[in-house]
């Protein structure tokens, strides 16, 4: 008897030993929560994924108008102008539409025609060197140039916008930049644009006159930039869950992750590597990469992506080493060390942010992918690319990870900080 | 009804089978000992080139080689003797072993700052990891190679 309680006894003790090691292992669970807790290495993670991260927002000095107030308000205006187009129905909002994120939730952008790519979002691109799906722009006010010019979105002309702004915006326009030229004696409508009529008529007109216009061209540019670098992220349920993390406090249920919201965040910094290109604080190493996207349906050729933009940038009307940019020669330094030529280019496109993209179906360059699963399928089978190698390899995650990681991205959506719209026609 | 036997046949079908499996998992063994990061003492800020022509010592801009942004470094070259080495021709390339691409820029030498310092413009890395920087060195004593490996 005295010996088999001195085995209970041990044994009690034994299981005692097991429980408290059990418990002290699990230390990174405490009990009841189910919580697990983060290393420090991957605290710093977190953290440089936090908007509270984010620098504040990066001077342009290729626009000296990017910070002017009253630039930003008329940028707001032509932003929402549908005037500046050819068919008088398409404004810069109506792709990227405000109540959307500033995009249109459709694969292709419909201006006055169907675009080849599909519209992208604005919140948090003044912190990116590169603008477009494939670069093509290396500012914002060089980017919002792109479509007002194009046949198939806003399809006018930078004469025709030029007697817009003398009609409706005369005074706000030299307020910010000074005398208008005086436009007498031009036609309604010349550019260089596609159109072969309107440009012959741009062809007529003297060097020093094109000159005037561009210059106006290139204003309307910086002051729709202007506003546009105001358009920001607002910290979502991700950004006060990490800082509950690095504050260490217990979480409220505001700032609370569910098991499989932590687990997918786990994934995303670990075992599906999507912090290689989806890193900073605004989830984007704003490079360019193949992922093995496939073709959009129905488009020949094939999209070869930055192949083609690197060799647009270099040579853009408006890039920052143009006469229209206000960048000292110091100041172009990401395109002077840009890398234009190379396999790696090929049908390679720009790395989106997550920042709300849960929100943005449907998915990839040409609104190829419809749904998110299926964005996180394709991620995890690593299809080969239809031109160009891809960069991606099989994750072989279960679907249940693939679940926890569609949870995660849905925690990184939030409000966007938008400049009023109250002085808007 | 007659069950399946090993026949000699067989078995020296199976042992091949088996032969050849392990010379393929032996090549993708060696094929991830290749893209395997190299051991604590090839990283570091200051190396000596593939033949020993050279000895030379990055500084970049600040303590930590920041991810995504564009930065300038200052690469100092000196000959195996410690001789400063101003004089020389050098172009920069680099990449991620592990992930089989490059350098998100293409940086370059622009300067020689004197005392064997050279300025480096266009750096930039855009994701955490292993990263293999190579300055190309050509002089009067000949050309080798520097290779810096990164840990950001």
């Amino acid at each position: 008897m005295r010996r088999y309680s001195r085995l209970a006894a041990a044994l009690e003790l034994g299981v005692v030993a097991v429980l408290l090691f059990l418990t002290t292992a699990s230390g990174a669970r405490p009990a009841g929560s189910g919580r697990v807790l983060w290393t420090s290495a991957e605290r710093a993670t977190l953290r440089s994924l936090s908007l509270a991260s984010l620098a504040p927002l990066p001077s342009d000095p290729s626009n000296r108008f990017a910070d002017d107030d009253a630039a930003a308000t008329l940028g707001g205006r032509l932003f929402f102008d549908t005037r500046l187009s050819s068919n008088g129905k398409v404004s810069c909002g109506t792709c990227h539409l405000p109540e959307l994120g500033f995009q249109d939730g459709v694969p292709l952008g419909v201006g006055v025609g169907t675009a080849g790519r599909r519209t992208m979002p604005i919140a948090g691109t003044a912190y990116s060197p590169w603008q477009f799906w494939d670069g093509r722009a290396d500012s914002q006010w060089s980017q919002a140039l792109g479509p007002l010019e194009s046949p198939v979105e806003h399809g006018g002309d930078r004469v025709q916008y030029a007697h817009r702004i003398a009609g409706d915006y005369k005074r706000e326009y030299e307020s910010v930049f000074g005398k208008f030229p005086d436009l007498r004696g031009l036609p309604a409508q010349a550019g260089p644009v596609e159109d072969a009529v309107r440009r012959a008529s741009w062809d007529r007109i003297a060097p020093s006159r094109r000159e005037e216009i561009t210059r106006v061209y290139a204003n309307i540019g910086k002051a729709i930039a202007a506003f546009e670098r105001r358009v920001r992220f607002t910290p979502s349920r991700f950004d006060r869950y990490v800082e509950a993390v690095l504050a260490r406090r217990p979480e409220t249920p505001a700032d609370s992750f569910s098991a499989d919201e932590e687990a997918g965040l786990r994934l995303f910094i670990g075992k599906a590597s999507c912090t290689n290109c989806h890193n900073g604080a605004l989830l984007t190493d704003d490079h360019f990469h193949n992922t093995g996207v496939p073709a959009a349906k129905g488009t020949t050729p094939l999209d070869s992506g930055r192949t083609v933009g690197a060799r647009q940038v270099a040579r853009a009307e408006f890039n920052c080493t143009s006469r229209y940019s206000d960048a000292g020669p110091a100041d172009c330094a990401e395109l002077k060390y840009a890398v234009l030529e190379g396999p790696e280019l090929v049908r390679a496109f720009k790395t989106p942010s997550l920042r709300n993209a849960a929100t943005r179906a449907p998915f990839m360059h040409a609104g190829q992918i419809a749904t998110l699963p299926a964005v996180l399928s394709h991620y995890n089978r690593a299809p080969a690319a239809p031109a160009g190698t891809s960069e991606l390899k099989p994750l072989r995650l279960s679907e249940r990870e693939l679940r926890q990681l569609e949870a995660f991205l849905k925690t990184l959506v939030s409000p966007l900080d938008v400049p009023s719209r109250d002085s808007l026609p | 009804m007659t069950t399946p036997r090993s026949t000699p046949r067989s078995s020296a079908r199976r042992t091949a089978l088996g032969l050849a499996l392990a010379a393929g998992l032996a090549f993708v063994g060696a094929c991830s000992m290749f893209m395997r990061m190299p051991a604590e003492q090839e990283f570091g800020r200051e190396r000596t080139s593939t033949t020993g022509l050279y000895r030379a010592v990055i500084r970049p801009d600040g303590d930590s080689i920041p991810v995504g942004k564009l930065q300038r470094w200052t690469l100092h070259l000196e000959t195996a003797e410690g001789a400063p080495l101003d004089s020389a021709t050098v172009s920069v390339d680099g990449g991620m072993p592990q992930h089989g691409h490059g350098l998100p820029t293409k940086p370059a030498v622009t300067a020689s700052l004197g005392n064997g310092d050279h300025r480096v413009d266009g750096m930039k890395f855009n994701m955490t990891g292993w990263w293999v920087v190579k300055f190309r060195v050509q002089s009067a004593m000949g050309a080798d190679s520097v290779v810096f490996n990164l840990k950001l």
